[in-house]
């Protein structure tokens, strides 16, 4: 394995991962069928495919996690069998998840350490993997201080530390399952720096990811899945973004969002000095200050943490603040009697709120019983004590048909629908309410593109209703596309805010690390 | 989509348990040199063969039917309620106080009277560990168990020291009057030309659980209130996002709870005693938590499952009486049954649920969506 070699044009050598045949099925569901590659050593691979292509069975299936029912793995030429993690790190593979497997209170050493210590003593294993940790920070210009505790570090460097614990397991193979939904765009390009120069230390990289724009800047190869088929292997130089877009979705799709100019009204939503401190005594939101207008989307950018669900939260009514919301000329009860969710409906506030399976769906709830949540007291929905169940079928029969949720089915349980469809559910809730002020939390996340085009466009017509609408999403392109406006929330501040039409990702991504303002 | 249907999860799953305990209790009554299929056909006969025995299995399942309701509700709002034992002593006591101190003239208003002060002291004993789960977090399972001591200690204080009839030895009270002495199934049968067994207990208690069990299906799959209790049993934080006060329904679904352990007095107390006594409930609030599991926490799973018991209860009391097979291996029984329909569900549940899916599989080569549906 050279550092020469870097575009894996060099066929003759053994491919550092090979799959042939690799079929997974979970009950009726084939979430994997026949799925065959060759990696190269020293290159980036990437996977790309929509939520439910496939992808992370896969990936568990390398990683030993699940077993697949049919199907080869050859690790360096050599035909290796992996029936768990012990035995996929021992062949050289290394995984950083989507969720750090960290230990919050624990040091980085502590942490690298963890499940590799050499005896029953720990100072020999620490001094140990001191000096090897050392050797790797320099060797791939990870600086991570060792004796830093993993709670006081950034994600940034949470993630390093996961790419180290990797390296010191002498991975030689890394698989990196979405990682920048949690970094800023500075970060994630710090990432890619990093995974550059492991890439010529001759490391193997399988980087598994919906966005399209970091498989074009990284990858040297790109793998597409659909509904647990690999539809295609291409190398990255010879496609194109619209070229990988098909290949997800089988059709052409819009990346774009049409939508006219905004022609904003009175203000709907005036919120002044709003401070929220969450149930660990920690203030989240630290003093903002925001108006969204009738006929406009306001979007909020930020990485992931920075204030923005707590501010969703203060609004839905389920968590309480200090300070003053007015909406649509009434104050709201920030942290009394009238400060819960039901109390917020009946001030106009619909909620789409982020986390659609905690929060916005009772999954094991059908759905038309779903479509009632939040509303089940609605004189529409009842017959005195008891509920009118036989009204909400009809209800929901005519919005699963209005947006478009498949299969159309009120009796299925929610779990049972896409994350695509129980979106859609809980935006046929909470639009045709015609409330006054829309929030919504993350409209897309775990959507497939396909679905996405669709929710993008309800939004979209109900701010040309003349409604306000407070996005919050951790996709700058998604807020870019939607909003009429953006506000950056970083460490529980505004930094800014921008007309969407006159700025860029580049002015937001340095906002949302909070430099500037 | 279910793996299996509905007919199996609610039906085939339980039998199968049963099946599995009765089997294992065949083999220990064949280890300690007794006959089971003597054994089996005995309790058959003196639970089910004759009108004495439906009466005591009735009184007995009456018992259950209360105390598994309990349980069964407060599981929907993700609550354990083991206090079901502290609760129906309470509701005893409750029981006792409407009896001896009220002079009804009906047996009718007696028992009006009587249900609702034995829900009310029943809910009142629910009420101090539902507050401190709801505003202070201290787990249910152990305050609620801890409210059983203090229920038996409480009952122990009173029936000594207040409400012994002067001159008396035993802890008990006096003798309820005639007026609130309730009509058993024998008096109330006798006019419609059936006869029934004068020395069984079974009583018209037996109507209210019913109707309990009615009520509390309208109350948990056809009210808003259900609706919300369910929603929170499900995700609280949902619940929270909804609207839906984890406070309050801490509270109710607890209150409900503590009311429905508390009625079982109308059934042991004023039925079949017709006076309080100390242990008067006799474990039937635990039993009621095997009660709620094999019935799946569904009213007419409850009811099934406590006839059930009561027949265990009342086959086991013939074994002991009439063979050499001791008392305690007649709790051993008991104790599998609810070992393998309670606790060790998926055991049954996990090979069970991949037959099925195999014989899908077979059925259907392809993944059996819909064809008219195409997931996008």
């Amino acid at each position: 394995m050279t550092a020469s070699d870097t575009l894996g044009r060099q066929e003759t050598a053994a491919p550092a991962i090979e799959l042939k045949g690799i079929s997974k099925a979970f009950g009726p569901v084939q979430a994997n069928k026949d799925i065959s590659i060759r990696v190269q050593p020293g290159t980036i691979h990437g996977i790309i495919g929509e939520n439910g292509a496939g992808k992370s069975t896969l990936m568990s299936i390398l990683y030993g996690f699940y077993k697949a029912d049919a199907g080869e793995i050859f690790i360096a030429g050599r035909k290796t069998d992996i029936p768990d993690s012990q035995a996929a790190i021992a062949a050289g593979i290394g995984m950083v998840f989507q969720h750090f497997k960290l230990v919050e209170n624990f040091t980085v050493l502590e942490n690298i350490i963890l499940g590799a210590e050499d005896g029953g003593l720990l100072k020999p294993s620490l001094s140990k993997a001191r000096k090897t940790l050392v050797e790797l920070e320099q060797e791939y210009g990870l600086n991570v201080d060792p004796d830093a505790v993993i709670q006081d570090l950034g994600v940034g460097m949470q993630q390093r530390v996961e790419i180290l614990k990797a390296l010191y397991r002498q991975a030689d193979i890394l698989i990196l399952d979405e990682p920048t939904g949690v970094l800023t765009p500075a970060e994630a390009d710090q990432l890619f720096r990093i995974l550059g120069r492991l890439r010529e230390e001759g490391k193997t990289i399988i980087l598994i990811t919906h966005k399209l724009r970091e498989i074009m800047e990284t990858t040297d190869t790109v793998s597409v899945m659909r509904r647990g088929e690999m539809t295609a292997t291409v190398k990255t130089a010879e496609t194109s973004p619209a070229e990988l877009a098909e290949l997800m979705v089988g059709r052409k799709v819009l990346l774009r969002v049409d939508k006219k100019p905004a022609t904003p009204g009175e203000v709907v939503l005036d919120i002044k000095g709003l401070r929220v401190i969450d149930e660990q005594g920690v203030e989240r939101v630290k003093g903002i200050d925001l108006q969204v207008r009738a006929g406009e989307i306001v979007g909020i950018a930020g990485v992931a943490g920075n204030g923005q669900s707590e501010l969703l939260e203060v609004l839905g009514g389920y968590a309480v603040g200090t300070g003053d919301i007015v909406v649509s000329g009434q104050p709201l009860d920030l942290s009394g009697k009238h400060s819960d969710g039901q109390s917020r409906r009946r001030s106009g506030i619909a909620h789409v709120p982020e986390d659609r399976q905690r929060e916005g769906l009772i999954m094991d709830y059908h759905a038309w019983e779903n479509t009632a949540f939040g509303y089940h007291r609605d004189p529409a929905y009842s017959k005195g004590l008891l509920m009118d169940n036989a009204a909400i079928r009809r209800d929901t029969v005519g919005k699963m048909e209005r947006f478009d949720v498949r299969p159309p089915d009120p009796n299925l349980a929610a779990k049972n629908f896409s994350g695509g469809n129980q979106q859609k559910i809980v935006l046929a809730r909470e639009i045709e309410r015609n409330p006054d002020l829309l929030l919504v939390g993350q409209p897309t996340r775990g959507v497939d593109i396909g679905a996405i085009e669709f929710i993008h466009q309800q939004i979209v017509a109900l701010r040309d209703q003349g409604k306000a609408i407070l996005l919050v999403s951790v996709e700058l392109e998604e807020i870019l596309a939607l909003s009429d406006r953006v506000a950056v929330m970083f460490d529980g501040h505004i930094m800014g805010t921008r007309l969407s039409a006159e700025t860029d990702e580049k002015e937001l991504g340095l906002l949302m690390a909070g430099v500037g303002a | 989509m279910d793996v299996m249907p509905k007919w199996a999860e609610v039906i085939l799953v339980p039998l199968i348990s049963l099946l599995l305990a009765a089997i294992l209790s065949a083999l220990v009554i064949l280890a300690i040199g007794e006959d089971p299929v003597a054994a089996v056909k005995l309790m058959v006969s003196g639970a089910l063969g004759s009108t004495y025995g439906w009466g005591y299995t009735l009184y007995y399942a009456t018992n259950f039917m209360f105390t598994g309701l309990a349980v069964a509700i407060a599981f929907h709002a993700r609550l354990f309620n083991i206090g079901g034992e502290g609760q129906a002593t309470l509701g005893g006591l409750g029981v006792a106080l409407a009896c001896l101190y009220i002079p009804w003239p009906h047996w009718s208003l007696a028992l009006v009277g009587a249900t609702v002060m034995a829900g009310l002291f029943g809910a009142a004993w629910a009420a101090v560990p539902a507050f401190l789960q709801a505003k202070r977090g201290s787990h249910i399972v152990i305050t609620t168990i801890m409210f059983n001591f203090i229920a038996a200690a409480v009952l122990n204080y009173v029936l000594v020291n207040l409400m012994r009839p002067a001159g008396s030895m035993d802890p008990a009270t006096a003798r309820f009057p005639e007026a609130a002495h309730l009509p058993t199934l024998h008096d109330m049968l006798t006019p419609l030309g059936i006869s029934f067994s004068k020395a069984a207990p079974a009583n018209v208690s037996l109507l209210v659980a019913v109707g309990a069990c009615i009520l509390l299906w309208v109350l948990i799959w056809r009210t808003k209130l259900g609706y919300e209790i369910r929603a929170y049993g499900h995700s609280e934080s949902a619940a929270k996002y909804a609207g839906i006060s984890p406070v309050k329904i801490t509270m109710v679904a607890m209150l409900i709870s503590g009311a429905l352990a508390g009625m079982m007095a109308i059934n042991n107390v004023m039925g079949e005693a017709e006076r309080l006594v100390l242990n008067a409930v006799e474990g039937a609030g635990f039993i009621g938590i095997a009660v709620a599991l094999m019935g799946r926490s569904h009213p007419l799973g409850v009811f099934l499952a406590a006839i059930l018991f009561g027949f265990l209860y009342q086959g086991g009391a013939e074994l002991a009486l009439w063979t050499s097979i001791p008392r305690e291996l007649i709790v051993v029984i008991q104790a599998l049954v609810i070992l393998f329909t309670g606790a060790l569900d998926n055991m049954v549940r996990m090979p069970l649920e991949r037959m099925f899916l195999a014989a899908r599989m077979r059925r259907a080569p392809k993944p059996d969506r819909k064809p008219t549906t195409p997931a996008q």
